[in-house]
């Protein structure tokens, strides 16, 4: 599998080198010459010179062959035309783009860009997160936080105790896929009692995430 | 005409008041405000900010612009603003300054207008240089630009 990375930036270091050391095949485009110079000591041919918007970098660096290329510069415009160069002119499969706005995120899909990362989302996430009740924890967003896939824990006070699943009220958008005990899962039939100390997986659309905590708390 | 122009560098400016002379409703964005002495018509509208800002292009009033001109130093901010401007405003009518010869092509024939302007200027020269008459713009850019009708984007790249 070939990686190209564009940006050799803090993320296109570190990613370049974990993928390294997982035996991918890595290529990194940096145009700022002593940045580049710095990448090529530490990481070594791997890392080559150039604008990764530019078609001769893109041709040297060998984008017709490559199955992803992942755009990780500081700017949301060279990432966004990074990829969409790598789709149009190179029919790469995969692109994934860094996108540093959170605004632009939406954008970038609406433009074809599917995957894109945004780390001012995601921490923003993770303490919104961390805010939320402890009861439900967040384990994965499903089509970009529409829907969530939680975790709820179980107490001793929690109104469910000793009550079927189909005793349970639980708002209209949420499902338990699974019951955590004794260190088992369970695919649940409505039947299920449920006790102190399990742990119970549900898919709940984001917007009914409150709904679906307050049934359990 | 309502006309948004995102860079306020010598053809930015430029353009600008060449509009405001012809009495056009024209807005100027730069994210250096230090830009705006190019402008001396008081009737140009300036708006500091990035041009792939959505609320900064909203401010320059993009909601309502019949045109939206891209002319900063850089070919990917005016690649993304000018797809901002027809994919989330609408706007009618809108160009991208591409110095890049190769990536004016590529958007080019994604449908997202662009004019390279290297390739108009080496033109005109060589047409200099070899005592042969200047053409019009579409004989120094292959393929032509796209006009209005052709822009169709889908999305998909």
């Amino acid at each position: 599998m070939y990686v190209i990375i564009v940006g050799g930036g803090k993320v296109g270091y570190y990613l370049t080198r974990e993928l390294l050391g997982q035996d991918f095949e890595v290529a990194l485009l940096e145009k700022d010459k002593r940045r580049l110079a710095y990448l090529q000591t530490e990481l070594g041919e791997v890392v080559l010179p150039g604008d990764g918007c530019e078609v001769r970098y893109m041709e040297d660096a060998g984008f017709g062959r490559a199955d992803v290329v992942v755009a990780v510069t500081g700017d949301d415009e060279d990432n966004l035309v990074i990829c969409q160069m790598a789709k149009k002119l190179y029919n790469v499969k995969r692109v994934l783009a860094r996108v540093n706005d959170p605004a632009n995120e939406q954008f970038f899909q609406k433009l074809g860009i599917r995957t894109t990362v945004n780390s001012t989302r995601i921490i923003y996430n993770l303490i919104e997160q961390t805010i939320e009740s402890d009861a439900v924890v967040p384990l994965a967003a499903i089509q970009q936080g529409e829907y969530e896939i939680v975790e709820i824990s179980v107490s001793e006070k929690s109104p469910v105790v000793g009550h079927t699943l189909m005793q349970v009220n639980l708002p209209p958008e949420a499902l338990i896929v699974a019951v955590l005990r004794g260190g088992e899962a369970r695919i649940p039939t409505g039947a299920i009692n449920l006790e102190n100390g399990d742990t119970l997986i549900a898919l709940v659309r984001s917007e009914a995430e409150e709904a679906l905590a307050t049934v359990f708390a | 005409m309502k006309v948004v122009i995102l860079g306020c560098g010598r053809a930015g400016s430029i353009l600008a008041q060449l509009l405001a002379r012809d009495s056009h409703d024209v807005t100027i964005i730069d994210y250096n405000a230090d830009a705006f002495r190019r402008i001396a018509d008081s009737k140009v509208h300036q708006v500091v900010g990035t041009g792939i800002d959505v609320a900064v292009l909203r401010r320059a009033g993009i909601e309502q612009a019949d045109v939206f001109i891209a002319v900063t130093n850089g070919d990917n901010t005016n690649i993304m603003s000018t797809q901002i401007a027809t994919r989330e405003f609408n706007v009618p009518k809108s160009l991208a300054r591409i110095y890049d010869p190769s990536r004016a092509q590529a958007y080019r024939e994604i449908g997202v207008n662009t004019i390279c302007t290297s390739m108009l200027a080496a033109g005109l020269l060589r047409d200099f240089v070899l005592d042969k008459p200047w053409g019009s713009v579409l004989d120094y850019i292959d393929p032509p630009v796209a006009t209005q009708g052709d822009a169709q984007m889908d999305g998909e790249v």
